[in-house]
């Protein structure tokens, strides 16, 4: 037994038959045990906080590319319909996007938020399940799809896994949220009076940002703030995230609303005005 | 444990320094991308949804 728990001790130095010394060496290597072990503890959580902080954003950001090429393949497999010639007679009919339609896990839209960086877009997956949030944005599975009457609802990391809702803090009422999808584009704009930069101004009460608890399920209602089985008064996007920062004691959200009608991406295959900025 | 792993870590003192250092390159690798993959969804810090 004693030779067990001495490991630490090189056999040929053990001189045999030493009682005292052995005792001593034992006590001497379980509390050197104990000083590695909480040390090797340290490390290990280290380590994860640069796993958390680092390492997510590198295999996010490749899953992201392979989305963006997904997604792609699959918007120029599906031909976007060309616009047809209007009878001069005829005003030309409205553009109606085609119903969209995707199983879980699968990307379907590519979100664009100007305020977020120029050149800021992430493929957006269906379902808001930890794995799919992994890849980026997740939609939540049961609400509006872009440009239905509901709640287009959202969800992104804030730090780590790409961190794509890092700076959703500085998203300002009138801000365009840009969502593109096979074959239209969908303007949103965050609610709000622009002029004075107060969110809560709106006059059907949905505030533009506000700060909830991660159990406010109402959020993203058909009518946000609404009942969860309730009407749609009209076409809204919500964005959950955690918040503050480094945290998920609190959830980030901003609402915005549909502004005007699709555009179809064969009168705009570049994105709409409000996508400059 | 880390003498027990050095003193059994084989040939000269170069040797034992490239081994201890693949050793730790090992279990980094292990920890990011097998351990901590899995334990990631058991811990709160990373919700980012509402849920009743």
């Amino acid at each position: 037994m004693s030779s067990a728990v001495d490991l630490d001790e090189p056999p040929a130095v053990s001189p045999g038959g030493d009682r005292p010394p052995r005792r001593r060496d034992w006590g001497r290597t379980f509390i050197r045990g104990i000083g590695q072990t909480l040390i090797t503890l340290g490390l290990v959580a280290l380590l994860f906080v640069g796993y958390e902080l680092r390492v997510t954003d590198f295999l996010s950001d490749r899953q992201q590319d392979q989305l963006s090429e997904q997604i792609q393949e699959q918007w120029a497999d599906t031909p976007t319909v060309a616009p047809a010639v209007p009878a001069p007679s005829q005003p030309a009919p409205p553009f109606t996007p085609a119903p969209i339609s995707v199983g879980v896990g699968d990307p379907f839209a590519v979100l664009h938020i100007p305020r977020l960086g120029t050149d800021w877009s992430r493929v957006v997956v269906e379902g808001a399940a930890q794995d799919q949030l992994a890849q980026g944005p997740g939609h939540y599975i049961g609400t509006a799809m872009p440009g239905e009457q509901g709640n287009l609802a959202l969800a992104g990391h804030r730090v780590g896994r790409g961190s794509p809702f890092l700076d959703l803090d500085q998203m300002r009422p009138g801000d365009p949220i840009v969502v593109e999808t096979a074959d239209a584009w969908f303007v949103y704009r965050v609610l709000g009076d622009p002029a004075t930069g107060d969110f809560a101004t709106d006059p059907s009460g949905i505030p533009g940002q506000q700060i909830v608890r991660p159990e406010a399920v109402s959020v993203i209602a058909p009518t946000p703030g609404g009942a969860a089985d309730g009407p749609a008064s009209g076409a809204y996007l919500t964005l959950t995230t955690c918040h503050p920062k480094y945290s998920a004691q609190q959830r980030l959200i901003i609402h915005a609303r549909l502004d005007g009608a699709a555009i179809s991406k064969a009168t705009a295959p570049d994105g709409p005005p409000a996508l400059a900025g | 444990m880390y003498t027990w792993i050095w003193r059994h870590l084989p040939g000269p003192f170069p040797a034992k320094a490239f081994g201890a250092l693949v050793l730790v390159l090992a279990v980094s690798a292990l920890l990011l991308f097998v351990v901590f993959p899995q334990v990631e969804p058991l811990l709160p810090f990373t919700e980012v949804t509402v849920t009743p």
